[in-house]
């Protein structure tokens, strides 16, 4: 199970600001997207969840272009996490997670339970999301993507705005859905992050991969100093690095 | 059927027949000169039209609230009732200028042809991207539009009594309407209404913005078909048969929503009922005012609007400070 772009390419207003890339994602795998702002991370994203169409190139789902598929077919493919974890209505926990079945046309209790006891969420099913605190609202839109059980999961820095114990809580989330077969690609700030938890990261520069491998390699003190021009050494044991600078 | 379906549906039919007995003259069925005659013909339709028309501006108000993902947004917006009412008042217009067109019939027509042509309007500018922020600045480019050449259409009126007569018309009433106006809003208003209600789902995916929205399948732009076609039926023809009333679109879905579990799908029904039952009291209340002449139900309702738009900005500000 491949998600692959083929010389992908993005321009706004006549100004390249992706690609183009290449880029072939294997399921099963955590993929992590680093670079700097304005490297075209969420761009590069939103294409391979197939939400826009790209100004040249194609992504493929198992060598069906996006475009090509019934958005309904795409959607129960993959689940996309947006950065801005907005919610307009003050809806319920269970009804936001219930948005995730939304590709089947259905709302089956089992899936979003699941959904919901994988965060950890069953004791909030019924509370308003308002009430919710930045850590239980973020596992709250995890559960809705997980609750369509995609093969894919992209999600645009879904740690931001996480304390170090729901991080780690997330993360552990999205290990247990790579470890069952799910490709995982999250757009990362937090190198260290990356460092530990990817099996794999692609560095965006400008719109290009600056590099891409296993994170010993991808995010060395040369490529950090290449791309986000700081000077930097990784500190500590495998699994728990740290970035010093 | 939900608990507040019931409910709403047990107040309609509790309103219904007490708006056929009240009036500047309280009809006691059984000692009433020709009650049956005034019942059937003027005050019966009369109840049908109020239900109908609020029904359509309920619904449309709740599902524009939900795509907007605003809740001061109002169906007026869209400018398709500023279409609507100068296609109206060029009927009007044009009969004054002795065009010898029998303006019962030619302008529910006229109407509606305008609120078809906003909403082409409205798509043709949005395009087909479905992004919201386009959407909303031109339907409110269609609005001053149609505002402006409506304001036009009236400078132009040979005569004071023109004049007088369409701006009349444009505050909108219920008054001295008949069986055929219930004929023409009643079936395009449900037809609007289904459509808005088969958008739900979509604007139930959208609270989450649009990205994840599509990224749940919704294409919005086939919401945004939905929702223009949809508002387009149910105002158009509210506004076709009964001019403009404002502020039920908007208050409406206000009042409905803390009864609901606050999901955009699950408001446009209960909003299409409380729409009409609001219309239906506010009628009754108009025909019962002890005033000269009836005082006009679109001002009634702007006057009851205006200071709850103020409230609910208030309560807003307060939330966010």
């Amino acid at each position: 199970m491949k998600l692959r772009a083929r010389s992908l390419a993005v321009e706004r207003r006549g100004k390249a600001i992706l690609g183009p890339l290449d880029l072939e994602l294997e399921a099963g795998t955590i993929t992590a997207i680093c670079g700097p702002n304005g490297a075209g991370k969420s761009t590069l994203l939103t294409m391979l969840a197939g939400l826009e169409n790209p100004s040249g190139g194609a992504v493929a789902l198992d060598d069906r272009p996006l475009a090509a598929l019934h958005p309904r077919e795409r959607a129960r493919a993959i689940g996309y996490l947006p950065q801005d974890g907005d919610i307009a209505w003050d809806v319920s926990v269970r009804n936001v997670v219930a948005l995730g079945r939304l590709p089947y046309r259905d709302a089956t209790p089992q899936s979003i339970d699941a959904a919901l006891a994988a965060l950890d969420l069953l004791e909030f099913a019924d509370r308003p999301v308002s009430s919710l605190s930045g850590g239980e609202r973020a596992r709250a839109l995890l559960a809705r993507v997980l609750a369509g059980e995609p093969r894919w999961i992209l999600a645009d820095e879904p740690l931001a705005a996480l304390d170090l114990a729901h991080q780690l809580a997330l993360l552990d989330v999205l290990r247990r859905q790579s470890r069952n077969g799910t490709g995982v690609v999250l757009v990362v700030h937090d190198l260290a992050v990356a460092m530990n938890h990817a099996d794999r990261v692609v560095v965006l520069d400008k719109g290009r991969v600056a590099a891409d491998g296993a994170p010993q390699s991808a995010l060395s003190a040369e490529i950090i100093r290449e791309v986000w021009g700081v000077e930097t050494s990784w500190q500590g044991k495998e699994g728990a690095k740290a970035l010093s600078y | 059927m939900t608990r507040l379906t019931a409910i709403l549906l047990g107040l309609i039919a509790l309103a219904v027949p007490l708006s056929l007995l009240a009036g500047r003259v309280w009809i006691d069925p059984a000692n009433t000169p020709n009650a049956a005659v005034i019942l059937m013909e003027l005050r019966l339709p009369r109840a049908v039209l109020a239900l109908v028309i609020g029904s359509g501006l309920g619904a449309a108000g709740a599902a524009m609230q939900g795509f907007l993902r605003n809740p001061l947004a109002d169906p007026g917006l869209f400018g398709i009732a500023p279409g609507a009412a100068l296609g109206a008042v060029l009927a009007l217009f044009l009969a004054s200028r002795g065009a010898g067109i029998d303006t019962a019939h030619v302008l529910p027509i006229f109407a509606l042809a305008g609120g078809a042509g906003a909403m082409a309007l409205l798509v043709l500018i949005a395009g087909r991207s479905g992004g919201i922020a386009l959407f909303t600045l031109a339907g409110l480019m269609v609005a001053s539009l149609a505002g402006a050449l409506t304001s036009l259409v009236i400078s132009m009126a040979p005569n004071a009594f023109a004049m007088g007569e369409i701006v009349s018309w444009l505050m909108g009433a219920l008054t001295d309407r008949g069986w055929s106006d219930v004929w023409l809003a009643a079936p395009l208003t449900m037809v609007g209404i289904v459509l808005l209600r088969l958008a739900g789902p979509s604007l139930d995916a959208m609270m989450l913005g649009e990205a994840a929205g599509r990224s749940l399948g919704v294409r919005p732009a086939l919401v945004q078909a939905l929702l223009v076609l949809g508002t387009g039926l149910t105002v158009g023809s509210g506004v076709a048969v009964a001019g403009i009333i404002g502020f039920v679109g908007l208050m409406v879905p206000h009042l409905v929503r803390p009864f609901t579990d606050r999901r955009p799908s699950r408001l446009i029904a209960p909003s299409a009922l409380a729409g009409g039952l609001m219309l239906l009291l506010a009628d009754m209340v108009v025909r019962v005012l002890p005033l000269v002449t009836e005082l006009r139900l679109g001002i009634a309702l702007s006057l009851l609007g205006a200071p709850f738009f103020l409230a609910l900005l208030l309560r807003m500000r307060r939330g966010l400070a």
